[in-house]
Protein backbone atom coordinates (compact mmCIF):
# COMPACT_ATOMS: atom_id res chain seq x y z
CA UNK A 1 0.00 0.00 0.00
CA UNK A 2 2.58 2.30 1.49
CA UNK A 3 4.49 1.85 -2.48
CA UNK A 4 1.49 3.21 -4.12
CA UNK A 5 1.19 5.88 -2.30
CA UNK A 6 3.74 8.43 -4.09
CA UNK A 7 2.59 7.69 -7.46
CA UNK A 8 -1.42 8.26 -6.38
CA UNK A 9 -0.11 11.68 -5.04
CA UNK A 10 1.59 12.62 -8.27
CA UNK A 11 -0.82 11.40 -10.44
CA UNK A 12 -3.78 13.54 -8.27
CA UNK A 13 -1.02 16.41 -8.66
CA UNK A 14 -0.40 16.19 -11.97
CA UNK A 15 -4.22 16.05 -12.82
CA UNK A 16 -4.91 19.66 -10.64
CA UNK A 17 -2.02 21.14 -12.83
CA UNK A 18 -3.46 19.88 -15.74
CA UNK A 19 -6.90 21.17 -14.82
CA UNK A 20 -5.50 24.41 -13.66
CA UNK A 21 -3.35 24.77 -16.66
CA UNK A 22 -6.66 24.36 -19.01
CA UNK A 23 -8.69 26.65 -17.20
CA UNK A 24 -5.79 29.54 -17.32
CA UNK A 25 -6.06 28.95 -20.99
CA UNK A 26 -9.29 29.19 -21.49
CA UNK A 27 -9.61 32.51 -19.51
CA UNK A 28 -7.28 33.41 -21.30
CA UNK A 29 -8.62 33.59 -25.01
CA UNK A 30 -11.33 35.82 -24.37
CA UNK A 31 -8.53 38.06 -23.63
CA UNK A 32 -6.27 37.66 -26.19
CA UNK A 33 -9.11 37.51 -28.63
CA UNK A 34 -9.69 41.02 -27.30
CA UNK A 35 -7.08 42.26 -28.96
CA UNK A 36 -7.70 40.98 -32.32
CA UNK A 37 -9.83 43.85 -34.70
CA UNK A 38 -13.79 44.34 -33.61
CA UNK A 39 -16.95 44.10 -34.78
CA UNK A 40 -16.97 47.46 -36.12
CA UNK A 41 -13.61 47.50 -37.58
CA UNK A 42 -14.34 44.50 -39.45
CA UNK A 43 -17.14 45.90 -40.82
CA UNK A 44 -15.20 48.36 -42.32
CA UNK A 45 -13.20 45.70 -44.03
CA UNK A 46 -15.15 45.53 -47.34
CA UNK A 47 -14.87 49.31 -49.82
CA UNK A 48 -17.44 49.32 -52.66
CA UNK A 49 -16.10 51.72 -55.50
CA UNK A 50 -17.29 52.85 -58.34
CA UNK A 51 -15.10 53.40 -62.05
CA UNK A 52 -17.26 54.92 -64.38
CA UNK A 53 -15.71 58.05 -63.80
CA UNK A 54 -12.19 57.01 -64.34
CA UNK A 55 -11.27 57.84 -67.83
CA UNK A 56 -8.79 55.66 -69.86
CA UNK A 57 -4.95 56.01 -68.54
CA UNK A 58 -6.14 57.72 -64.72
CA UNK A 59 -6.06 56.22 -61.54
CA UNK A 60 -7.96 56.39 -58.45
CA UNK A 61 -6.83 55.70 -54.81
CA UNK A 62 -9.26 54.37 -51.79
CA UNK A 63 -8.53 53.36 -48.57
CA UNK A 64 -9.37 49.09 -47.97
CA UNK A 65 -8.69 48.38 -44.17
CA UNK A 66 -6.91 51.28 -43.57
CA UNK A 67 -4.46 50.95 -46.33
CA UNK A 68 -3.89 52.29 -49.92
CA UNK A 69 -5.52 50.57 -52.75
CA UNK A 70 -4.75 51.38 -56.26
CA UNK A 71 -7.17 51.16 -59.18
CA UNK A 72 -5.54 51.80 -62.45
CA UNK A 73 -7.63 52.43 -66.02
CA UNK A 74 -4.58 51.08 -68.25
CA UNK A 75 -4.53 52.36 -71.31
CA UNK A 76 -4.02 49.63 -73.94
CA UNK A 77 -0.22 50.39 -74.39
CA UNK A 78 -0.09 49.90 -70.75
CA UNK A 79 -1.88 46.34 -71.22
CA UNK A 80 0.32 45.54 -73.93
CA UNK A 81 3.28 46.26 -71.95
CA UNK A 82 2.05 44.17 -69.27
CA UNK A 83 1.15 41.01 -71.08
CA UNK A 84 4.66 41.02 -73.49
CA UNK A 85 6.75 41.12 -70.95
CA UNK A 86 9.47 38.10 -70.71
CA UNK A 87 8.11 35.96 -67.32
CA UNK A 88 11.96 35.20 -66.95
CA UNK A 89 12.78 39.25 -66.66
CA UNK A 90 10.51 38.95 -63.32
CA UNK A 91 11.99 38.86 -59.75
CA UNK A 92 8.58 37.76 -58.36
CA UNK A 93 7.59 35.52 -61.40
CA UNK A 94 3.75 35.55 -61.70
CA UNK A 95 1.78 36.41 -65.38
CA UNK A 96 -0.47 39.56 -65.73
CA UNK A 97 -3.39 37.71 -66.81
CA UNK A 98 -3.26 36.13 -63.08
CA UNK A 99 -3.30 39.64 -61.59
CA UNK A 100 -6.14 40.88 -63.05
CA UNK A 101 -9.95 39.73 -63.57
CA UNK A 102 -10.47 42.35 -66.72
CA UNK A 103 -7.48 43.83 -68.48
CA UNK A 104 -8.37 47.75 -68.78
CA UNK A 105 -8.41 47.25 -64.59
CA UNK A 106 -5.58 46.66 -62.74
CA UNK A 107 -6.08 46.73 -58.07
CA UNK A 108 -3.65 46.62 -56.45
CA UNK A 109 -2.65 47.45 -53.10
CA UNK A 110 -0.09 50.64 -53.14
CA UNK A 111 2.26 49.60 -49.84
CA UNK A 112 5.43 48.64 -51.53
CA UNK A 113 6.43 45.15 -50.60
CA UNK A 114 9.88 46.47 -49.41
CA UNK A 115 9.13 48.32 -46.16
CA UNK A 116 5.79 49.80 -46.22
CA UNK A 117 5.88 53.15 -47.81
CA UNK A 118 2.99 54.41 -50.61
CA UNK A 119 5.01 54.47 -54.08
CA UNK A 120 4.67 57.31 -56.36
CA UNK A 121 2.67 56.96 -60.17
CA UNK A 122 -1.06 57.64 -58.83
CA UNK A 123 -0.65 61.12 -60.25
CA UNK A 124 0.03 61.71 -63.99
CA UNK A 125 2.86 63.80 -62.81
CA UNK A 126 4.12 61.06 -60.72
CA UNK A 127 7.40 59.59 -61.27
CA UNK A 128 6.39 56.53 -62.49
CA UNK A 129 10.00 54.31 -62.38
CA UNK A 130 11.45 52.64 -65.36
CA UNK A 131 8.73 50.70 -66.45
CA UNK A 132 5.96 52.94 -66.47
CA UNK A 133 4.11 51.74 -63.36
CA UNK A 134 5.03 52.67 -60.08
CA UNK A 135 8.42 53.78 -58.32
CA UNK A 136 8.95 54.32 -54.69
CA UNK A 137 10.77 56.52 -53.12
CA UNK A 138 11.47 55.53 -49.86
CA UNK A 139 14.44 52.75 -51.19
CA UNK A 140 13.93 53.04 -55.44
CA UNK A 141 11.54 49.82 -55.88
CA UNK A 142 10.14 49.98 -59.40
CA UNK A 143 6.90 48.23 -60.42
CA UNK A 144 5.82 48.33 -64.13
CA UNK A 145 1.93 48.69 -65.23
CA UNK A 146 1.05 45.53 -63.72
CA UNK A 147 2.32 46.67 -60.16
CA UNK A 148 5.30 43.71 -60.45
CA UNK A 149 8.63 44.32 -58.79
CA UNK A 150 11.41 44.99 -61.64
CA UNK A 151 14.10 46.70 -59.87
CA UNK A 152 14.92 47.44 -56.32
CA UNK A 153 15.05 45.99 -53.31
CA UNK A 154 10.94 45.21 -53.19
CA UNK A 155 10.58 41.24 -52.75
CA UNK A 156 7.33 40.90 -54.36
CA UNK A 157 5.09 42.25 -56.43
CA UNK A 158 2.10 45.02 -54.92
CA UNK A 159 -0.19 42.82 -54.10
CA UNK A 160 -3.62 42.18 -55.22
CA UNK A 161 -6.51 42.46 -52.55
CA UNK A 162 -9.51 40.17 -52.77
CA UNK A 163 -11.98 41.80 -55.42
CA UNK A 164 -15.48 41.34 -57.05
CA UNK A 165 -17.23 43.03 -60.22
CA UNK A 166 -20.29 43.71 -58.96
CA UNK A 167 -21.29 45.29 -62.39
CA UNK A 168 -19.04 46.62 -65.53
CA UNK A 169 -18.39 49.84 -63.31
CA UNK A 170 -18.74 48.20 -59.81
CA UNK A 171 -16.22 46.75 -57.70
CA UNK A 172 -16.34 45.70 -54.18
CA UNK A 173 -12.53 44.97 -52.43
CA UNK A 174 -12.75 42.49 -49.65
CA UNK B 1 31.34 34.43 9.74
CA UNK B 2 33.85 35.90 12.04
CA UNK B 3 35.05 39.61 12.33
CA UNK B 4 38.23 39.43 10.71
CA UNK B 5 36.99 38.15 7.56
CA UNK B 6 36.41 41.37 5.55
CA UNK B 7 34.62 39.65 2.91
CA UNK B 8 32.65 37.52 5.24
CA UNK B 9 29.22 39.19 4.96
CA UNK B 10 29.15 38.44 1.21
CA UNK B 11 28.85 34.52 2.44
CA UNK B 12 24.96 35.57 3.21
CA UNK B 13 25.21 35.84 -0.81
CA UNK B 14 25.72 32.13 -1.33
CA UNK B 15 22.52 30.71 -2.41
CA UNK B 16 22.08 27.34 -0.38
CA UNK B 17 20.58 26.01 -3.94
CA UNK B 18 22.49 24.47 -7.15
CA UNK B 19 23.11 24.65 -10.87
CA UNK B 20 20.00 27.33 -12.80
CA UNK B 21 17.79 28.08 -9.54
CA UNK B 22 21.66 28.83 -7.21
CA UNK B 23 23.07 31.20 -10.68
CA UNK B 24 19.52 33.08 -9.54
CA UNK B 25 19.54 32.87 -6.63
CA UNK B 26 22.86 34.13 -5.36
CA UNK B 27 22.26 37.21 -7.40
CA UNK B 28 19.00 38.07 -7.09
CA UNK B 29 17.89 36.45 -3.89
CA UNK B 30 14.24 35.85 -4.64
CA UNK B 31 14.09 32.37 -4.62
CA UNK B 32 15.01 31.99 -1.19
CA UNK B 33 12.55 34.64 -0.35
CA UNK B 34 9.72 33.34 -2.13
CA UNK B 35 10.68 29.76 -0.13
CA UNK B 36 10.80 31.34 3.16
CA UNK B 37 7.75 33.56 2.83
CA UNK B 38 5.60 31.59 0.77
CA UNK B 39 6.48 27.94 1.03
CA UNK B 40 7.84 27.69 4.53
CA UNK B 41 6.32 30.64 5.85
CA UNK B 42 4.77 29.30 9.72
CA UNK B 43 1.23 29.85 9.71
CA UNK B 44 -0.84 29.43 13.46
CA UNK B 45 -2.74 26.69 12.45
CA UNK B 46 -5.99 27.29 13.68
CA UNK B 47 -6.87 30.04 11.36
CA UNK B 48 -10.60 29.75 10.09
CA UNK B 49 -12.02 30.66 6.20
CA UNK B 50 -12.11 34.35 8.00
CA UNK B 51 -8.15 34.52 6.61
CA UNK B 52 -8.42 34.05 3.41
CA UNK B 53 -10.41 36.52 2.77
CA UNK B 54 -6.73 39.12 2.26
CA UNK B 55 -5.82 36.26 -0.13
CA UNK B 56 -8.87 36.41 -2.30
CA UNK B 57 -8.60 40.23 -1.88
CA UNK B 58 -5.44 39.76 -3.93
CA UNK B 59 -6.96 37.59 -6.64
CA UNK B 60 -9.41 40.64 -6.95
CA UNK B 61 -7.05 43.05 -7.35
CA UNK B 62 -4.76 40.87 -9.89
CA UNK B 63 -8.07 40.66 -12.08
CA UNK B 64 -9.05 44.24 -11.88
CA UNK B 65 -5.32 45.14 -13.04
CA UNK B 66 -5.52 41.93 -15.72
CA UNK B 67 -9.63 42.77 -17.05
CA UNK B 68 -8.32 46.82 -16.46
CA UNK B 69 -5.10 46.31 -19.05
CA UNK B 70 -6.88 44.94 -21.78
CA UNK B 71 -10.38 47.74 -21.29
CA UNK B 72 -7.48 50.08 -22.05
CA UNK B 73 -6.47 49.00 -25.07
CA UNK B 74 -10.25 49.78 -26.09
CA UNK B 75 -11.06 52.56 -23.69
CA UNK B 76 -10.55 56.69 -24.85
CA UNK B 77 -10.30 58.89 -21.97
CA UNK B 78 -12.13 61.81 -23.47
CA UNK B 79 -15.53 63.80 -23.02
CA UNK B 80 -16.39 62.96 -26.43
CA UNK B 81 -15.60 59.86 -26.86
CA UNK B 82 -15.72 58.36 -23.46
CA UNK B 83 -18.89 56.97 -23.68
CA UNK B 84 -19.18 55.60 -26.93
CA UNK B 85 -15.92 53.78 -26.47
CA UNK B 86 -17.91 51.81 -23.54
CA UNK B 87 -20.31 50.93 -25.72
CA UNK B 88 -18.13 49.90 -28.82
CA UNK B 89 -16.30 47.73 -25.91
CA UNK B 90 -19.24 46.30 -24.79
CA UNK B 91 -20.97 45.86 -28.16
CA UNK B 92 -17.89 45.00 -30.89
CA UNK B 93 -14.73 44.11 -29.18
CA UNK B 94 -14.49 40.75 -28.74
CA UNK B 95 -15.75 39.50 -25.64
CA UNK B 96 -15.40 42.97 -24.84
CA UNK B 97 -18.77 42.57 -22.68
CA UNK B 98 -17.11 39.86 -20.49
CA UNK B 99 -13.85 41.82 -19.66
CA UNK B 100 -15.51 45.29 -18.96
CA UNK B 101 -18.49 42.97 -16.72
CA UNK B 102 -15.75 41.37 -14.98
CA UNK B 103 -14.22 44.53 -14.05
CA UNK B 104 -17.06 46.28 -12.98
CA UNK B 105 -18.33 43.36 -10.90
CA UNK B 106 -14.85 42.43 -9.72
CA UNK B 107 -14.95 45.74 -8.13
CA UNK B 108 -17.97 45.36 -5.99
CA UNK B 109 -16.34 41.67 -4.79
CA UNK B 110 -13.03 43.52 -3.92
CA UNK B 111 -14.76 45.43 -1.71
CA UNK B 112 -17.35 42.47 -0.31
CA UNK B 113 -14.01 40.40 0.39
CA UNK B 114 -12.52 43.90 1.49
CA UNK B 115 -15.03 44.53 3.95
CA UNK B 116 -14.66 41.00 5.64
CA UNK B 117 -11.31 40.87 5.78
CA UNK B 118 -11.58 44.09 7.79
CA UNK B 119 -14.44 42.84 10.17
CA UNK B 120 -11.81 39.86 10.87
CA UNK B 121 -9.35 42.21 11.93
CA UNK B 122 -11.63 43.93 14.25
CA UNK B 123 -12.83 40.87 15.67
CA UNK B 124 -9.77 39.09 16.18
CA UNK B 125 -8.14 41.94 17.57
CA UNK B 126 -5.64 41.72 14.66
CA UNK B 127 -5.10 45.62 14.97
CA UNK B 128 -3.47 45.09 18.42
CA UNK B 129 0.18 44.94 19.16
CA UNK B 130 2.32 43.95 17.22
CA UNK B 131 0.21 44.41 13.83
CA UNK B 132 -0.21 47.98 14.06
CA UNK B 133 1.60 48.64 10.50
CA UNK B 134 -0.32 45.73 8.62
CA UNK B 135 -3.42 47.02 9.79
CA UNK B 136 -2.66 50.85 8.92
CA UNK B 137 -1.36 49.75 5.67
CA UNK B 138 -4.37 48.02 5.40
CA UNK B 139 -6.40 51.18 6.08
CA UNK B 140 -4.57 53.00 3.69
CA UNK B 141 -4.70 51.02 1.09
CA UNK B 142 -8.66 50.53 1.84
CA UNK B 143 -8.60 54.74 1.34
CA UNK B 144 -6.75 54.44 -1.75
CA UNK B 145 -9.59 51.46 -3.33
CA UNK B 146 -11.69 53.69 -2.57
CA UNK B 147 -10.88 56.52 -4.53
CA UNK B 148 -9.61 54.40 -7.32
CA UNK B 149 -12.89 53.18 -7.94
CA UNK B 150 -14.48 56.54 -7.65
CA UNK B 151 -12.05 57.36 -10.62
CA UNK B 152 -13.23 54.53 -11.88
CA UNK B 153 -16.66 54.93 -11.64
CA UNK B 154 -15.89 58.29 -13.74
CA UNK B 155 -14.85 57.06 -16.45
CA UNK B 156 -17.43 55.16 -18.69
CA UNK B 157 -19.21 58.91 -18.42
CA UNK B 158 -22.78 58.19 -17.85
CA UNK B 159 -25.20 60.23 -15.91
CA UNK B 160 -24.20 58.93 -12.58
CA UNK B 161 -20.45 59.00 -13.83
CA UNK B 162 -20.60 62.54 -14.34
CA UNK B 163 -22.92 63.68 -11.05
CA UNK B 164 -20.86 61.41 -8.54
CA UNK B 165 -17.51 63.05 -9.84
CA UNK B 166 -19.66 66.59 -9.70
CA UNK B 167 -20.68 65.81 -5.94
CA UNK B 168 -17.82 64.20 -4.68
CA UNK B 169 -15.24 66.77 -5.96
CA UNK B 170 -17.75 69.42 -4.41
CA UNK B 171 -16.52 68.13 -1.71
CA UNK B 172 -13.64 69.83 -1.75
CA UNK B 173 -15.13 73.29 -1.59
CA UNK B 174 -15.84 72.42 1.89
CA UNK B 175 -12.76 73.31 2.81
CA UNK B 176 -12.62 77.05 4.30
CA UNK B 177 -10.88 79.84 1.89
CA UNK B 178 -8.93 77.61 -1.09
CA UNK B 179 -11.96 75.19 -1.18
CA UNK B 180 -13.01 76.50 -4.42
CA UNK B 181 -9.43 76.65 -5.40
CA UNK B 182 -8.22 73.34 -4.89
CA UNK B 183 -11.68 72.17 -6.78
CA UNK B 184 -10.07 73.97 -10.06
CA UNK B 185 -6.86 72.78 -9.74
CA UNK B 186 -8.62 69.34 -9.41
CA UNK B 187 -10.69 69.29 -12.76
CA UNK B 188 -8.60 71.64 -14.50
CA UNK B 189 -11.50 73.34 -15.64
CA UNK B 190 -15.05 75.05 -13.91
CA UNK B 191 -16.60 71.99 -13.95
CA UNK B 192 -16.36 68.01 -14.81
CA UNK B 193 -14.87 68.10 -18.27
CA UNK B 194 -12.75 67.08 -20.61
CA UNK B 195 -9.53 67.74 -18.71
CA UNK B 196 -11.17 65.80 -15.59
CA UNK B 197 -11.95 62.65 -17.27
CA UNK B 198 -7.80 62.71 -19.04
CA UNK B 199 -6.73 63.18 -15.32
CA UNK B 200 -8.95 60.79 -14.13
CA UNK B 201 -8.36 58.07 -16.00
CA UNK B 202 -4.52 58.76 -15.29
CA UNK B 203 -4.79 59.15 -11.60
CA UNK B 204 -7.05 55.50 -11.37
CA UNK B 205 -4.07 53.40 -13.52
CA UNK B 206 -1.66 55.17 -10.67
CA UNK B 207 -3.70 54.56 -7.66
CA UNK B 208 -4.48 51.10 -8.54
CA UNK B 209 -0.38 50.23 -8.83
CA UNK B 210 -0.01 51.90 -5.74
CA UNK B 211 -1.98 50.08 -4.39
CA UNK B 212 -0.10 47.15 -5.77
CA UNK B 213 3.03 48.57 -3.82
CA UNK B 214 1.16 48.67 -0.28
CA UNK B 215 0.07 45.55 -0.72
CA UNK B 216 3.96 44.54 -0.60
CA UNK B 217 4.54 46.53 2.47
CA UNK B 218 1.13 44.85 4.00
CA UNK B 219 2.27 41.72 3.41
CA UNK B 220 6.60 42.37 4.74
CA UNK B 221 5.06 43.67 7.93
CA UNK B 222 2.62 41.06 7.90
CA UNK B 223 5.55 38.70 7.73
CA UNK B 224 7.54 40.40 10.03
CA UNK B 225 5.05 39.54 13.39
CA UNK B 226 3.08 36.42 11.64
CA UNK B 227 -0.33 35.97 11.61
CA UNK B 228 -2.96 36.49 14.33
CA UNK B 229 -5.52 33.58 14.66
CA UNK B 230 -8.81 33.13 16.52
CA UNK B 231 -7.58 32.78 19.68
CA UNK B 232 -5.51 35.75 19.43
CA UNK B 233 -2.70 33.66 21.13
CA UNK B 234 0.82 33.77 19.51
CA UNK B 235 2.01 30.17 18.66
CA UNK B 236 4.14 29.01 21.72
CA UNK B 237 6.27 26.17 19.06
CA UNK B 238 6.48 24.79 16.06
CA UNK B 239 3.75 21.99 16.87
CA UNK B 240 1.37 25.05 16.68
CA UNK B 241 1.96 26.26 13.35
CA UNK B 242 1.84 24.36 10.03
CA UNK B 243 3.62 25.66 6.58
CA UNK B 244 2.32 27.93 4.34
CA UNK B 245 2.19 25.80 1.56
CA UNK B 246 0.60 23.33 0.96
CA UNK B 247 -2.02 24.26 3.94
CA UNK B 248 -3.32 27.80 3.47
CA UNK B 249 -2.43 28.39 -0.21
CA UNK B 250 -4.74 25.25 -0.86
CA UNK B 251 -7.39 26.45 1.44
CA UNK B 252 -7.35 30.56 0.46
CA UNK B 253 -7.60 28.80 -3.61
CA UNK B 254 -10.40 26.94 -2.21
CA UNK B 255 -12.05 30.06 -0.39
CA UNK B 256 -11.15 31.59 -3.43
CA UNK B 257 -13.02 29.24 -5.85
CA UNK B 258 -15.94 29.12 -4.16
CA UNK B 259 -15.81 33.54 -4.10
CA UNK B 260 -15.41 33.28 -7.65
CA UNK B 261 -18.27 30.87 -8.29
CA UNK B 262 -20.69 33.58 -6.69
CA UNK B 263 -18.55 36.42 -8.94
CA UNK B 264 -19.58 34.25 -11.53
CA UNK B 265 -23.28 33.81 -11.30
CA UNK B 266 -23.48 37.27 -10.65
CA UNK B 267 -21.37 38.18 -13.60
CA UNK B 268 -23.40 35.40 -15.94
CA UNK B 269 -26.50 36.16 -14.65
CA UNK B 270 -27.22 39.64 -13.47
CA UNK B 271 -24.07 41.72 -14.57
CA UNK B 272 -25.46 44.68 -13.98
CA UNK B 273 -27.72 44.19 -10.63
CA UNK B 274 -24.93 45.94 -8.43
CA UNK B 275 -24.90 49.08 -11.30
CA UNK B 276 -27.04 52.04 -11.55
CA UNK B 277 -29.04 52.08 -15.05
CA UNK B 278 -28.66 56.00 -15.04
CA UNK B 279 -25.40 55.11 -16.15
CA UNK B 280 -26.31 53.60 -19.25
CA UNK B 281 -27.21 57.71 -20.20
CA UNK B 282 -24.97 59.62 -21.57
CA UNK B 283 -23.14 62.11 -19.23
CA UNK B 284 -25.39 65.52 -19.67
CA UNK B 285 -24.04 68.60 -17.27
CA UNK B 286 -27.43 70.01 -17.87
CA UNK B 287 -29.39 67.44 -16.09
CA UNK B 288 -29.14 66.10 -12.50
CA UNK B 289 -30.32 62.82 -12.20
CA UNK B 290 -33.62 62.83 -10.19
CA UNK B 291 -32.01 60.26 -7.20
CA UNK B 292 -28.41 60.42 -7.02
CA UNK B 293 -26.69 57.27 -5.29
CA UNK B 294 -23.03 56.59 -5.03
CA UNK B 295 -22.01 52.46 -5.33
CA UNK B 296 -23.49 50.59 -2.73
CA UNK B 297 -19.78 50.51 -1.20
CA UNK B 298 -19.52 54.00 -0.49
CA UNK B 299 -23.20 54.08 0.78
CA UNK B 300 -22.08 53.98 4.74
CA UNK B 301 -19.91 56.71 4.15
CA UNK B 302 -22.16 58.51 2.02
CA UNK B 303 -24.87 57.82 5.05
CA UNK B 304 -22.29 59.64 7.47
CA UNK B 305 -21.79 62.57 5.28
CA UNK B 306 -25.63 63.43 4.73
CA UNK B 307 -25.97 62.77 8.68
CA UNK B 308 -24.36 66.04 9.45
CA UNK B 309 -26.33 69.21 8.85
CA UNK B 310 -23.11 71.10 8.06
CA UNK B 311 -21.04 71.31 4.74
CA UNK B 312 -17.40 71.24 6.35
CA UNK B 313 -18.36 69.16 9.19
CA UNK B 314 -20.28 66.09 6.91
CA UNK B 315 -17.15 65.98 4.80
CA UNK B 316 -14.80 65.63 8.17
CA UNK B 317 -17.35 63.05 9.35
CA UNK B 318 -16.98 61.16 6.45
CA UNK B 319 -12.75 60.98 6.05
CA UNK B 320 -12.90 61.21 9.71
CA UNK B 321 -14.92 57.95 10.33
CA UNK B 322 -12.01 55.86 8.32
CA UNK B 323 -8.82 57.65 10.12
CA UNK B 324 -10.56 57.29 13.39
CA UNK B 325 -10.16 53.55 12.78
CA UNK B 326 -6.54 53.97 12.09
CA UNK B 327 -6.53 55.21 15.97
CA UNK B 328 -7.80 51.65 16.99
CA UNK B 329 -4.60 50.41 17.88
CA UNK B 330 -3.98 52.81 20.85
CA UNK B 331 -7.52 53.88 21.80
CA UNK B 332 -7.96 49.77 22.79
CA UNK B 333 -6.79 49.67 26.31
CA UNK B 334 -7.39 45.36 26.38
CA UNK B 335 -4.50 43.68 26.76
CA UNK B 336 -6.73 40.23 25.20
CA UNK B 337 -6.92 39.98 21.43
CA UNK B 338 -9.48 37.99 20.15
CA UNK B 339 -13.48 38.73 20.83
CA UNK B 340 -13.62 34.85 21.64
CA UNK B 341 -12.32 35.66 25.10
CA UNK B 342 -14.09 39.90 25.47
CA UNK B 343 -17.72 39.10 26.09
CA UNK B 344 -18.58 43.03 26.55
CA UNK B 345 -16.56 43.84 23.27
CA UNK B 346 -17.61 41.17 21.17
CA UNK B 347 -21.17 42.68 21.55
CA UNK B 348 -19.70 45.86 20.26
CA UNK B 349 -17.75 44.92 17.65
CA UNK B 350 -20.61 42.83 16.62
CA UNK B 351 -22.89 45.91 16.46
CA UNK B 352 -20.45 48.38 15.33
CA UNK B 353 -20.34 45.33 12.07
CA UNK B 354 -24.75 45.65 12.23
CA UNK B 355 -24.48 49.50 12.50
CA UNK B 356 -21.85 49.15 9.33
CA UNK B 357 -24.86 47.66 7.52
CA UNK B 358 -27.43 49.85 8.46
CA UNK B 359 -25.78 52.67 7.36
CA UNK B 360 -25.49 51.40 4.28
CA UNK B 361 -29.07 51.00 3.88
CA UNK B 362 -29.50 54.69 5.12
CA UNK B 363 -26.65 55.60 2.29
CA UNK B 364 -29.17 54.31 -0.17
CA UNK B 365 -32.34 56.03 0.88
CA UNK B 366 -33.40 59.69 0.74
CA UNK B 367 -32.33 61.68 2.75
CA UNK B 368 -35.28 62.82 4.79
CA UNK B 369 -36.93 62.07 7.87
CA UNK B 370 -36.48 58.75 9.72
CA UNK B 371 -33.74 57.60 7.72
CA UNK B 372 -31.59 60.76 8.44
CA UNK B 373 -32.34 60.46 12.07
CA UNK B 374 -30.98 56.84 11.88
CA UNK B 375 -27.89 57.96 10.24
CA UNK B 376 -26.95 60.47 12.74
CA UNK B 377 -27.23 57.61 15.41
CA UNK B 378 -25.57 55.00 13.41
CA UNK B 379 -22.47 58.04 13.10
CA UNK B 380 -22.77 58.94 16.37
CA UNK B 381 -22.09 55.16 17.13
CA UNK B 382 -19.44 54.82 14.72
CA UNK B 383 -17.00 57.37 17.05
CA UNK B 384 -18.48 56.37 20.17
CA UNK B 385 -17.13 52.37 19.45
CA UNK B 386 -14.17 53.98 18.15
CA UNK B 387 -13.67 56.83 21.07
CA UNK B 388 -15.28 55.81 23.69
CA UNK B 389 -16.18 52.11 24.14
CA UNK B 390 -12.68 51.17 22.76
CA UNK B 391 -10.57 52.14 26.02
CA UNK B 392 -13.54 52.62 28.24
CA UNK B 393 -14.14 48.66 27.50
CA UNK B 394 -10.67 47.56 27.72
CA UNK B 395 -10.64 49.11 31.25
CA UNK B 396 -13.81 47.92 32.63
CA UNK B 397 -13.93 43.90 31.10
CA UNK B 398 -13.24 41.22 32.87
CA UNK B 399 -11.87 38.81 29.63
CA UNK B 400 -11.36 35.42 29.83
CA UNK B 401 -8.03 33.54 30.09
CA UNK B 402 -7.45 33.13 26.30
CA UNK B 403 -6.60 29.56 25.40
CA UNK B 404 -3.65 28.71 23.53
CA UNK B 405 -3.71 27.30 20.07
CA UNK B 406 -3.64 23.75 20.88
CA UNK B 407 -6.39 23.88 23.65
CA UNK B 408 -8.65 25.96 21.42
CA UNK B 409 -8.65 23.20 18.70
CA UNK B 410 -9.15 20.40 21.48
CA UNK B 411 -12.07 22.69 22.79
CA UNK B 412 -13.31 22.60 19.31
CA UNK B 413 -12.91 18.70 18.60
CA UNK B 414 -14.78 18.28 22.32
Amino acid sequence: MSENKTPRRDFIKLATMTLGGVGAASLAIPFITSMNPGKDTLALASTEIDLSPLKEGQSLTVIWRGKPVFIKHRTQKEITEAKNTDLNDLIDIEDDADRVQNDKWLVVLGVCTHLGCVPLGQKTSDIKGEYGGWFCPCHGSHYDTSGRIRKGPAPKNLPVPPYVFLNESRIKIG
Amino acid sequence: MSSNDPQGYKKTLNSPYTGFKGWIDSRLPLVRMMEAEYLKFPVPKSLNYFWSFGGIAMFCLIGLILTGIFLGFHYKPSADEAFDSVERIMRDVNFGWLIRYLHANLVSFFFIATFIHIFRALYFGSYKAPRELVYLFGLTMFVLMMGTAFLGYTLPWGQMSYWGATVITNLFSAIPFVGDAILKLLLGDFNVGDSTINRFYVLHWLLAFAIVGLVVFHVITLHMTGSNNPTGSEPQSWDETVSFHPYVTIKDLNATIFFFIILAFVLFYYPNILGHSDNYIRANPMVTPAHIVPEWYFLPFYAILRAIPDKLGGVLAMFGSIAALGLLPWLDTSKVRSCLFRPVWRICVLLFAINFLVLMYMGGKPAEGIYVLISRIGTAYWFLFIFVLAPLVGFLETPRQPLSITNYLQSKKA
